[in-house]
């Protein structure tokens, strides 16, 4: 490892691998989030120099980020559905639902489009309920459930607008085709998004430094100085260099409206499912909803709001949809379902429920998104588009399947454990002097678990 | 020693990312004996039979395994299995929903061009049901028997592959003693058909009496192998082995301190939650002073954890009628979380699928039952938390590498301290314990047993279910004994004896009712 020269301060045999690692953050699922954000990378490079660069260009970012951010809303919604152990098949159903109502309210009924934004926020709560009520109190298992709030709304859908499109009015389309107003300031970029992008990577060098002083006053394990500031380094750098291509688009583009709900909303969510009692309920019930119930637990109410928030966010995602393409029509929201119960899994969520997280699931839906982008950049067709989408989906999932049975937490983890084997095995000189007294014992647990 | 040694396993070393679960350990087994492991909550003891087992592969740890003269290299369990060398583990693993035959065929089918003959498969089953001397209809689902026969039906799953050598994890760490008595009296009977088998306990009575070697693993080392039959092994003489220095007493001393009564149920009559003509406790009453260790002791399936769900916030069963007062008040607590608000909690028997979310940390897990504590508005204070976790590592001596490793990575007996830590978090006035020192070493029982009279001394009301009469007699002040859901018998600790208890706890209730 090139690391080994930097001025590292812990003992040269554990490597700087475990230190790289902490660059993403400690904690139990910080390595399978790695692996993701890894092939994320990834996917980006091939597709940044296959397209000669216009991967990243601002507008195709622009464009990525309004075409996939009612996906990775959804996906918010769904990994909190499937750490409980559910499946939400209606969320493209209540989408479409929502926006023909919401549509028809503005275009028929002239509700103003603000008043049509919570109506929309409260059909798809009154949908949630209406789901939550059969799976939490009733005990309708959630894949009929919502198999029959797909077809329902869906039917409801193409009912209320009589299989048509209905269209919306143009104030309305800010929440889906908006952008973050110009200023009246004699610069050439969007200060608005420059200014957000300044402020997000204040807060990251404000946040490791918040954590150093937790970790130094608690006195548990703490990373080196320069994996910190690395860590800050990059995560910031990139944080700016997006900002700058967002700001720097074409003259009335920037950062769009429909990106800046995603961004509030995974903060939100991320906030309210690692920090908040209910956000511990939710693993909790997912994980062992016995011992959750033996703990004081109310899991039924859990299932119930995990539920209805799912469709809260599908109702909002369908108005986004809506808004982005100034009507509402019958076939809106086909397959939205897939697309983020995929996001969820390719982020590292578990079939068998109670592990799974936000950020996790919008970086899962983030490789389908830029993999749907770039393929289509190439040229290639819907129909490879989908092979491809499937074969990675199976892949991602496989790989982590298959690394849990080998015991390791990820391939990343095996290999770095056979990496440290095999340099133990190099150096007999260490292993025999070791006699099996008690006092060698100590030695033998290193306080730092690398995890 | 003629005969050579039908397992040697040597220098194995295996190690777990940060914990080094055992290095160079060896061990040898002479055939047809019953060689005992014993050693503290996670010395190793599962992990080394796990290598064996195949449920680490080779590749996997280092060392060499010598079987039946062979050098052995499993890549899974059925390749140890077909070798002859079958594994009971620490949790059953049984399916619940099948019947004892198909459980017992169970990746083992007998078959005839791939159909299965279920009526050979059935004879099969009742002979081998005869050998382990279970009287059941092989038909039965597994649900519907007790631990004690599901690990006898476990053991009819091994015979049934020709075993060798028979591993039993803990076998007898939830039966009660007439089962383990005749789980015992199987193993022997077993030696003497030639089936060589190692078992690990932390009864050490019961290795005492069945055990021909003995091997000691102390913190992923060998320490020594006793050999039982040149005499001179006793229970002390194996401490001194498990914990490197011989424990004074099993019981700490205490002065109780016993003041009102603060806690009472009465007339507590509760249904099965499937066949409501049972009733699993018929109007039972009890009562807890402050300061006091309550024993409750009673035959498997007596009711004692039934009774005790029930109370903890109707968590079992169909409420029928009863009340409950604490401090001279009626509550009434109709689920656990008013339960846990009025100072309840529970300990249960079963960590595994009632106690702990596996798949979550150390930390996460000791503050999971009063999240309410260590959080401001619903937001969670993470500093807090960790040390919290920290304070009962240390308090509690949890073995661990660091509070945020997963409760799963832990070995069994401290996967219990952790279940004690949430509960105790939870500060509770009355702390209902079910079996707390099931699957724990002698030494970590003496702390538990420490704990618990400290959370008396303190003013809490303890209440004890355990199957161990000695425990009983030991730390309780009091035992009320159970028979058929009925509270049979109230007797102070120093008037009880084992004979005593035992009646009570056989027969019906012979004293008026309060
Ligand atoms: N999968 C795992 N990952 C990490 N560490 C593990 C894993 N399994 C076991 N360990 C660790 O290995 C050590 C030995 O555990 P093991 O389960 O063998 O103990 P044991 O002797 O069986 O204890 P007990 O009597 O409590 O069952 C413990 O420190 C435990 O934390
Ligand atoms: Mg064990």
């Amino acid at each position: 490892m090139s690391t080994a020269s930097t001025p590292a301060s812990t003992p040269p045999k554990k490597g700087g691998l475990a230190d790289i690692r902490k660059v993403f953050g400690g904690g139990q699922s910080s390595l399978r989030q790695f692996g993701i954000l890894g092939s994320l990378i990834v996917i980006i490079v091939i597709f940044q120099i296959w397209t000669d660069g216009l991967t990243l260009s601002p507008t195709n970012l622009i464009n990525v980020v309004n075409q996939y951010s009612y996906i990775l809303i959804l996906a918010i919604g769904m990994v909190m559905v499937i750490i409980m152990g559910h499946i939400d098949l209606s969320v493209g159903s209540v989408a479409a639902f929502t926006g023909i109502i919401v549509a028809k309210s503005m275009a028929e009924w002239n509700l103003p489009w603000p008043l049509a934004i919570v109506l929309g926020l409260a059909v798809g709560a009154a949908i949630g309920a209406w789901q939550g009520f059969w799976v939490a109190f009733v005990g309708v298992p959630a894949f009929i459930v919502t198999l029959a709030g797909m077809l329902i709304f869906r039917g409801g859908n193409q009912l209320i607008g009589q299989s048509t499109t209905t269209p919306v009015p143009q104030e309305f389309g800010v929440i889906g085709a908006g952008y973050l107003p110009e200023l009246a300031l004699p610069l050439a970029f969007n200060v608005l998004t420059m200014l957000l992008g300044v402020l997000g990577a204040g807060w990251i060098v404000w946040n490791e430094f918040r954590l150093r002083r937790a970790q130094k006053k608690l006195g548990s394990e703490m990373a080196p100085v320069w994996v910190s500031v690395v860590k800050v380094v990059v995560l910031a750098g990139v944080l700016l260099w997006a900002a700058w291509l967002f700001a720097t688009g074409r003259p009335g583009t920037s950062f769009p409206i429909s990106g800046i709900i995603l961004v509030v909303l995974v903060i939100v969510y991320s906030f309210v499912t690692n920090n908040t009692i209910f956000g511990r309920h939710i693993y909790a019930v997912g994980g062992n909803r016995l011992a959750a119930t033996l703990s004081g637990v109310k899991d039924r109410r859990v299932d119930f709001f995990v539920m209805m928030n799912m469709s809260v966010l599908a109702a909002l995602a369908g108005m986004i949809f809506v808004a982005r393409s100034t009507a509402s029509g019958p076939q809106d929201g086909n397959g939205w379902e897939l697309d983020a119960i995929a996001a969820v899994f390719i982020g590292g969520a578990a079939v068998s429920g109670g592990i799974g997280t936000v950020i996790g699931s919008i970086v899962g839906g983030l490789v389908m998104a830029f993999l749907n982008n770039g393929l289509q950049l190439i040229g290639a067709g819907a129909d490879v588009v989908q092979i491809i989408k499937g074969l990675v989906l199976l892949l991602a999932v496989a790989v982590d399947v298959w690394s849990k049975r080998q015991g390791g937490p990820s391939i990343f983890g095996i290999w770095s454990n056979r990496r440290k084997a095999k340099l133990e095995s190099e150096a007999p000189v260490e292993a025999p002097a070791v006699a099996p007294t008690v006092a060698s014992n100590e030695s033998s647990q290193p306080s730092d678990l690398p995890r | 020693m003629s005969a050579p040694p039908i397992l040697e396993m040597r220098s194995i070393t295996k190690e777990f990312p940060g914990v080094k679960a055992l290095s160079e350990v060896s061990l040898t087994v002479m055939p047809a004996e019953v060689h005992a492991i014993c050693g503290e909550n996670g010395a190793g003891k599962s992990t080394l039979m796990k290598v064996l087992s195949g449920v680490y592969p080779h590749g996997t740890y280092t060392g060499e395994i010598i079987f039946r003269g062979e050098e052995v290299q499993f890549r899974d369990i059925r390749a140890s299995e077909q070798a002859g060398i079958a594994i009971i583990h620490q949790e059953l693993a049984l399916i619940p929903e099948l019947s004892i035959t198909e459980n017992i065929f169970l990746g083992n089918e007998i078959a005839r061009g791939g159909r299965i003959d279920w009526a050979a498969a059935k004879l099969r089953a009742i002979d081998l049901l005869a050998r382990v001397g279970l009287a059941e209809d092989p038909d039965t689902q597994i649900k519907h028997l007790g631990v004690g026969k599901q690990q006898l039906v476990e053991i009819a799953k091994a015979l049934a592959k020709d075993v060798k050598l028979l591993i039993l994890d803990e076998p007898t760490a939830a039966l009660n003693e007439d089962d383990s008595e005749h789980l015992l009296d199987l193993i022997r009977g077993l030696k003497g058909k030639g089936i060589t088998s190692i078992i690990i306990s932390h009864k050490l009575n019961e290795i005492e009496e069945i055990a021909d070697e003995i091997t000691i693993i102390r913190d992923g080392h060998t320490i020594e192998t006793l050999d039982v039959k040149a005499g001179g092994v006793d229970e002390d003489r194996i401490i001194r082995g498990m914990v490197g220095r011989s424990l004074e007493s099993r019981f700490p001393d205490r002065t109780p301190h016993i003041g009102e009564v603060f806690f009472e149920v009465r007339d507590w009559t509760i249904q099965h939650p499937q066949v409501p003509e049972r009733l699993v406790a018929k109007g039972s009453s009890f009562a807890v002073r402050r300061g006091e260790i309550v024993g409750l002791a009673g035959l498997m399936g007596a009711g004692r954890t039934e009774l005790a769900m029930s109370v903890f916030g109707r968590s079992y069963g169909n409420y029928v009628s009863g009340t409950i007062v604490k401090d001279g008040r009626e509550i009434v607590l109709k689920d656990v979380e008013s339960a846990i608000n009025h100072g309840l909690a529970y300990v249960s028997e079963d960590r595994k699928q009632l106690g702990l979310n596996l798949l979550d940390t150390i930390k996460r897990s000791i503050v999971a039952a009063k999240l309410s504590k260590i959080a401001k508005r619903g937001v969670i204070d993470d500093s807090r938390e960790f040390g919290i976790a920290e304070d009962y590592r240390k308090q509690l001596r949890i073995k661990t590498p660091s509070v945020e490793a997963g409760v799963s990575k832990l070995s069994g007996g401290n996967q219990q301290k952790v279940v004690l830590a949430k509960w105790m978090f939870t500060d509770p006035d009355l702390l209902i314990l079910d079996e707390p020192t099931r699957g724990i070493d002698v030494g970590a029982k003496y702390e538990i047993y420490t704990i618990i009279q400290s959370l008396a001394a303190q003013g809490k009301g303890v209440i004890l279910i355990s199957s161990e009469l000695p425990e009983l007699l030991g730390i309780a002040d009091r035992i009320y004994t159970v028979f058929e859901g009925q509270i049979t018998d109230d007797i102070p600790a120093s008037e009880a004896n084992p004979e005593a208890l035992m009646r009570s706890m056989t027969s019906a209730k012979k004293k008026a009712n309060a």
